[in-house]
């Protein structure tokens, strides 16, 4: 099978002068990369697996004593991991809601013929660029109940955006809708320059309304590109961990991915971070496995 | 062309050597980022002026300071010859063989004479009364209060508070009285507030403030030897803190549910607060004009009495270890040798660092150098700490966890807090197998 992908090689390329075969050349390019991954990818995986069921802490000596499925319990009866679930999808829900109506509306918008469209598309790109740090710590300032532009701006006093626990979560969803609106843009951008003009005239010669032409003709056609794009944000968003942390430290506002860090950083519980780790990297794998086959379905009409 | 040669040869033959001997006379110290480590650097320039052994103050962020110790410990790293480490992690280290016995060292030197009392106990000694002990007391250090001065002295405020509490407006002597001033200062349409107290669940700031209002309630964490907490850590004493530090947090300006030492400081600096809580450590930059432009009227009081009048602060500060990966340990016992000499310890004091030197502590001299240190040698004298076992950092965020909702957004009782962190707490120490 892989040969037949693969074009042979040109016999009088230098590399065939020097004897090397299809393979060897193959080989040469894939090996390395295979030892990567499995050298920084599959062993820590595996190993941390392993760990996973000790009570193994990074910070003693101590011999790791095996404890069977004791971490996976003790998690999975916590009632505030579980609330660290349910701020994590609260948080990847209203997140990917939002940059997907935001960056998918700017790109119709900026799907026509206006002046210095590549200018402006360059310039909404921007936020995306930036650090996920440096965002934090610009829009903490920018959060501030004292001297905060948002608050000045919008009149709304000394509002508090990042030390009320009803708001903090939308507080950082708004950031991170901010910064990441752009990249679902991009991808729709992509995807809605692509659809075929003929079918926009065949629909306006047939009388079709604005509504009738988007949900029938723009979406299905944008669909597989926009899922990718849902896909990705929502993989993203999930494990976010820099934005959340930086700009507030409210529990409603503790992430999976937080409780993670402090549980095998500040804790030093090695095992049984692993353990939340891998309950972390199932419920992810599930997720995405759901949008790739809607995804593929998608395609198929 | 053989002359650069042999230029070149000499210059790198020289350098080699330069490297070499350099390196077997260096040292290097790991804290956290922040002035009495500025301090530590000019106190150890004196030591390689004295001796020619180089010794480098290196620093990381406190938000890792912890973090980054603990994963050079953890991979035996020898990059740090010695540590200045929090006050918690003595267990966790010397139970995991990070930190060198200094016992011996202790003893030889009677270091438990030379140093404050309670400095020893929290800084040096583990397990609690074990009489072994880890680290050489270095920085002195626990929770004061800032004030400032020209509210409290204003003739118009002295007597409108008079008439609503019935009795003077000075620095308060008690939790109740704290509580009453804050209440009058508290002016949010005058975007003035009562009182800055840590709030900030992320390490150990939330814990330190309500450990003040514990303490000085008489109020126990548990007990240190036993690993009791039920009965303890949810005391009524403990409740009535509780909720105290509760009633304290609706003085405070407004967004103040993430702060710690930088905060509490500008709330002094940026006119927004009467009183402020803060370690000692941060005293300096308040009487210092360029970072505090109301220096001249900022005035410190230590942390008051609760209503049975016991007084106690939490304890801040650090003390000096020998990490056991390190290739110099000879060395930094000599330079420890050096540090807990009277000379150098008061010399320490000078630059700015808080000695643990009872000697220096009781000085005229000392107590007079500046606005603070009075309080410091009062507070020095009655402080308590956090668990220091292993296992401390669950501990500290289970209680973030119980704790931060009730302070900061009023959920539950205080009762049921405390309640469920006595629960929390025994499941750990269970787990770990320490009430046995």
């Amino acid at each position: 099978m892989a040969t037949a992908v693969m074009t042979s090689l040109d016999t009088k390329s230098p590399a065939a002068s020097r004897g090397m075969s299809d393979i060897r050349i193959r080989n040469l390019f894939i090996i390395p990369t295979i030892l990567f991954l499995i050298v920084f990818n599959i062993f820590p995986l595996i190993y941390s697996l392993g760990y996973s069921f000790t009570d193994f802490r990074a910070s003693s000596h101590a011999p790791a004593n095996f404890v069977g499925l004791q971490n996976y319990r003790a998690l999975l009866n916590d009632p505030f991991i579980w609330l660290n679930f349910a701020i994590t999808a609260k948080y990847v829900i209203v997140s990917v809601t939002g940059q997907v109506i935001v960056g998918f509306g700017t790109a119709m918008l900026l799907n026509r013929d206006i002046p210095l469209k590549g200018l402006l598309t360059t310039l909404l790109l921007l936020p995306m660029m930036l650090s996920m740090a440096v965002v934090g710590l610009f829009w903490k300032l920018l959060y501030d109940p004292s001297f905060g532009i948002i608050n000045y701006t919008f009149g709304l006093g000394s509002f508090e955006w990042l030390s009320n626990p009803d708001m903090a979560l939308y507080a950082v969803a708004i950031t991170d809708i901010w910064m990441w609106s752009p990249f679902v843009m991009l991808l729709s951008l992509a995807g809605l320059s692509a659809v075929p003009k003929h079918l926009y005239e065949a629909a306006a010669i047939d009388r079709a309304g604005p509504f009738y032409t988007f949900f029938r003709i723009t979406l299905p056609l944008v669909a597989p590109i926009l899922m990718i794009a849902i896909i990705f944000r929502t993989m993203e968003a999930f494990k976010t961990f820099d934005l959340a942390y930086i700009l507030t430290s409210q529990p409603t506002t503790e992430v999976i991915s937080i409780r993670l860090y402090k549980m095998a950083f500040q804790e030093w519980q090695t095992g049984r971070s692993c353990a939340l780790a891998y309950i972390v990297l199932i419920m992810v794998l599930a997720i995405t496995n759901i949008y790739v086959k809607y995804l593929n379905k998608v395609k198929e009409r | 062309m053989r002359k650069t040669m042999t230029g070149l040869l000499a210059g790198v033959g020289l350098m080699w050597a330069c490297g070499t001997s350099a390196l077997a006379q260096e040292l290097t110290i790991f804290w956290a980022e922040w002035d009495p480590a500025n301090y530590l650097q000019e106190l150890v320039n004196e030591y390689e002026a004295q001796t020619g052994v180089k010794v480098t103050v290196e620093t990381t962020p406190w938000a890792d300071f912890q973090t980054k110790a603990f994963t050079e410990f953890n991979a035996k790293g020898s990059a740090y010859d010695m540590v200045v480490g929090d006050s918690q992690w003595i267990g966790a280290a010397s139970e995991a063989g990070h930190y060198v016995d200094l016992t011996d060292f202790f003893n030889a030197h009677k270091l438990n004479e030379i140093m404050a009392p309670a400095t020893v106990k929290y800084y040096a000694e583990y397990p609690s009364n074990s009489k072994k002990y880890w680290s050489i007391p270095a920085e002195g250090d626990a929770v004061g209060w800032s004030y400032r001065k020209d509210w409290f002295e204003d003739p118009k405020e002295m007597e409108a508070f008079k008439a609503k509490y019935g009795y003077d407006l000075a620095p308060p002597k008690t939790w109740a009285e704290m509580r009453d001033i804050a209440e009058f200062f508290h002016r949010p349409g005058e975007k003035r507030y009562g009182i800055a107290i840590y709030t900030d669940n992320s390490y150990d700031g939330l814990v330190m403030g309500v450990e003040n209002a514990i303490f000085s309630y008489g109020g126990e964490l548990g007990d240190y030897q036993s690993y009791k907490v039920d009965g303890i850590i949810n005391s009524d004493k403990n409740v009535k803190a509780l909720e105290m530090y509760r009633e304290l947090y609706g003085f405070t300006p407004p967004g103040w549910a993430k702060s710690f030492f930088v905060e509490n400081n500008q709330a002094i600096t940026e006119n927004l607060a009467a009183m402020s809580m803060n370690y000692f450590a941060f005293f300096p930059a308040l009487v210092n004009e360029a970072s505090n432009p109301n220096a001249k009227v900022t005035g410190f009081f230590a942390n008051p009495a609760g209503p049975n009048g016991e007084q106690f602060a939490a304890l801040g500060g650090q003390g000096i270890s020998v990490i056991s990966y390190s290739d110099n340990q000879e060395e930094a016992m000599k330079f420890l040798e050096w540090f807990i000499k009277d000379e150098t310890q008061k010399r320490w004091a000078e630059l700015g660092g808080y000695t643990a030197s009872a000697k220096v502590l009781e000085s005229p001299e000392f107590q007079n150098a500046t606005p603070y240190n009075k309080a410091f040698y009062e507070t020095m004298f009655k402080v308590k700490d956090f668990w220091a076992t292993p296992e401390y950092a669950e501990l500290l965020i289970q209680m973030n966890q119980r704790i931060y909702p009730f302070v900061t957004a009023g959920q539950g009782t205080a009762k049921e807090a405390l309640n469920s962190l006595a629960a929390d707490w025994k499941a750990t120490f269970d787990k770990y197998g320490r009430n046995k």
